[in-house]
């Protein structure tokens, strides 16, 4: 472990590089994320996320953001495990009818003031599940919505635009 | 002993691939009792307007069928009351239509919260739904027992699902889960779509293994259909499946030891998952590879610089990985969380036929891969890994060693890529209803999927079947004697799917 740790502090980090001038880097997406939030918010954006009935695709991409290519928290947001500590409710999936009060309660259990992010083609608008007896739909139907990601599944890059314009918003 | 038991039946015409027989009510007992004795192995159990089925694999022969019973007056006898790996899927096949099922021994409703418009949504006639009631959970009782719910919305950002600890202080004396939370309805959505318009359905039963669903189902509406894909195109599947068994074990690795408190491994894994993932979306344009098989074959070829790019991860995996198993094998504060955690006997895991990591890391080797040598491990096989302890670390041993194998298939494979098309013109409609099943190895374990296509290409059944079905209630097993704060690390080195298992 010593050998491994030894060599990380010197190699180059992965995370991805400052890339001067292009609106669509990464390194520039996530300054005016953490501008939007130091305007907004202070310091950090706590985020919740709520899988309301996905498929876990849109999980597995909201994981990515986490990884050292995204480092989402060096532009200081954070996800936290009760929905009391939260800003934003990031919620995924289809509404299912089995899902659907522990999301209203999930939403009751934020304090205000809160932002709801859907996140992916169900989130937005039930996608395949459309018509099914078992999916409610699309999740403006049960909370009020700030802003629909759509994508299936939006990429790490899609979410980390979504939150900028939500946070940029005036 | 399948050959005893179904051996003199007439296996049904229209089911194409491996045999389906119609079987009365003393045979299906006497199936029920073979599997209790362990001489066969249930991989799958499903509902129909008017029959149950299963799924019968004998690990002595390597003979797979279907049998098939009839529903007489709404009524069919119960496998579980025999087997109990059956139980759940005996109580959603009485949730999804209605059938009584005769000596189940769990009457309580699985997938039906009772929160539904409809009741019984897949029978004939869907009935109206009954006004939702308490859930009884098995009761523990004894001095200084308490309860510990969970869930369905967790602390991370995972798939939703309820756990009901019992604990004596900190030692689990029980583990009950209740799942169904993410039900989608995606058998009666499938039922009467076009085998095209079904594909991105089944592709989004559990996004995490989309390839191996487009396969399963793929594969299930060819062998029905009596069409085979290109050449080209069954070898592009088998590399994208093994790009996904890659992309997602690596991040299973990452993620057990992080709940062990290791999150060195989790940001070095999360590293190699993420440009497996940038991989896969250079060489097939999506980083997850949805939609890209479809029956008939695939939607995209490999690109032109896909390959390379496809080599040089192989190629950096083989420089990178073995440095992090060797830093998982040699640091002892993470040994020690995760050796002798969790254990699922090889007994368990046999009655369970037990599939994937779970299975391989409890002695039982069965990998459908190898075992039903399906296009194109009949021709590459992929290196088998078996290890006996049945533990956390023995799991995740079976994921790194796994990792190595698929490498290996993958420099393989990209090696001698026929050329040709990808996708086949069109497939013709049968004359009459058709029907096949087909079973795939997703990273997770064994999928089955079973579809009846009638004229004019309409799906008129389409079950699937997740792995995690025969993984879940091991979990429950695993963690019992174990603490409360090892139930993280438990319960990530299984990874079942929720969204898989609640369909």
């Amino acid at each position: 472990m010593r050998r491994r740790l030894f060599k990380n502090l010197f190699n180059a980090p992965v995370t991805e590089p400052v890339t001067p001038g292009g609106p669509e880097t990464l390194e520039a997406a996530g300054e005016a994320l953490r501008g939007a939030i130091s305007r907004h918010l202070g310091r950090s954006l706590a985020i919740r996320e709520v899988d309301a009935g996905s498929c876990n695709g849109c999980e597995l991409e909201i994981h990515a953001l986490n990884n050292a290519f995204y480092d989402i928290e060096r532009f200081g947001v954070r996800f936290v495990a009760s929905p009391r500590h939260a800003d934003l409710l990031l919620v995924t999936g289809p509404v299912t009818h089995n899902m659907r009060e522990a999301l209203e309660r999930t939403y009751a259990a934020t304090p205000a003031p809160k932002w709801v992010v859907a996140v992916g083609d169900c989130a937005a608008g039930c996608g395949v599940f459309a018509g099914s007896y078992a999916c409610v739909g699309a999740v403006n139907k049960v909370i009020e919505v700030d802003l629909a990601i759509r994508g299936c599944p939006p990429t790490p890059l899609d979410l980390l635009r979504g939150l900028i314009w939500l946070l940029g918003r005036p | 002993m399948l050959k005893a038991l179904l051996g003199n039946l007439t296996a049904v015409a229209s089911h194409r691939g491996w045999p389906r027989v119609e079987v009365d009510a003393g045979t299906w007992q006497a199936i029920g009792e073979a599997l209790r004795e362990g001489k066969l192995d249930l991989l799958g159990e499903w509902g129909d307007e008017a029959a149950v089925h299963c799924a019968l694999f004998e690990p002595a022969t390597g003979q797979l069928s279907i049998a098939s019973i009839a529903v007489r007056a709404d009524r069919v006898p119960s496998l579980a009351v025999f087997h109990p790996p059956a139980m759940r899927l005996e109580r959603t096949i009485v949730d999804l239509f209605g059938h009584e099922v005769i000596g189940l021994p769990d009457q309580r409703t699985w997938l039906d919260h009772g929160r539904w418009a409809t009741r019984a949504p897949l029978a004939a006639q869907a009935k109206s739904p009954q006004s939702p009631r308490p859930y009884r959970f098995l009761e523990s009782d004894g001095p200084g027992l308490h309860q510990i719910p969970v869930g369905p919305v967790h602390a991370g950002v995972i798939e939703p699902g309820h756990f009901r600890f019992t604990a004596t202080g900190e030692t689990v004396v029980r583990l009950e889960e209740r799942l169904g939370y993410t039900h989608k309805g995606i058998e009666t959505l499938l039922r009467g779509q076009k085998i095209d318009q079904g594909a991105p359905i089944a592709a989004r039963v559990s996004g995490d293994s989309t390839v191996a669903y487009s396969l399963a189902y793929a594969r299930a509406v060819e062998v029905a259909l009596a069409c085979r894909p290109p050449q080209r195109a069954v070898w592009l599947r088998g590399v994208m499946a093994e790009l996904e068994r890659i992309a997602n074990h690596l991040g299973d690795i990452g993620a057990i030891c992080n709940d062990a408190a290791f999150s060195m491994m989790h940001a070095e894994c999360g590293i190699l998952r993420e440009e497996t993932l940038r991989t896969c979306a250079a060489a097939f344009g999506h980083r997850l590879m949805m939609d890209r098989i479809v029956p008939g074959g695939t939607t995209a070829d490999l690109t032109a610089t896909g390959k390379d790019a496809i080599l040089a991860l192989t190629q950096g995996l083989n420089r990178q990985f073995p440095e992090l198993i060797e830093l998982y094998d040699n640091t002892a504060s993470l040994q020690d969380r995760t050796v002798g955690t969790g254990g699922v006997s090889a007994a368990l895991a046999a009655e369970f036929a037990a599939g994937g990591f779970v299975g391989r890391a409890s002695g039982r080797s069965f990998d459908a891969r190898a075992a039903l040598a399906y296009e194109p491990y009949d021709a590459l096989p992929v290196k088998a890994v078996v290890r006996t302890e049945g533990d956390v670390d023995a799991r995740v041993w079976v994921r790194i060693l796994e990792v190595q194998a698929s490498v290996e298939w993958l420099e393989a494979a990209l090696r001698s890529l026929p050329a040709g098309p990808v996708l086949l013109p069109a497939i013709a409609a049968p004359a009459s209803s058709v029907e096949a099943t087909a079973i795939v190895e997703a990273f997770r374990g064994d999928l089955l999927a079973y579809v009846r296509i009638g004229p004019e290409l309409r799906i008129e059944r389409c079950h699937l079947r997740d792995p995690s079905w025969f993984q879940w209630p091991l979990l429950e097993i695993a963690i019992d004697g174990n603490i409360v704060a090892d139930f993280p690390l438990c319960n990530k080195s299984f990874n079942c799917s929720y969204s898989g298992h609640d369909l």
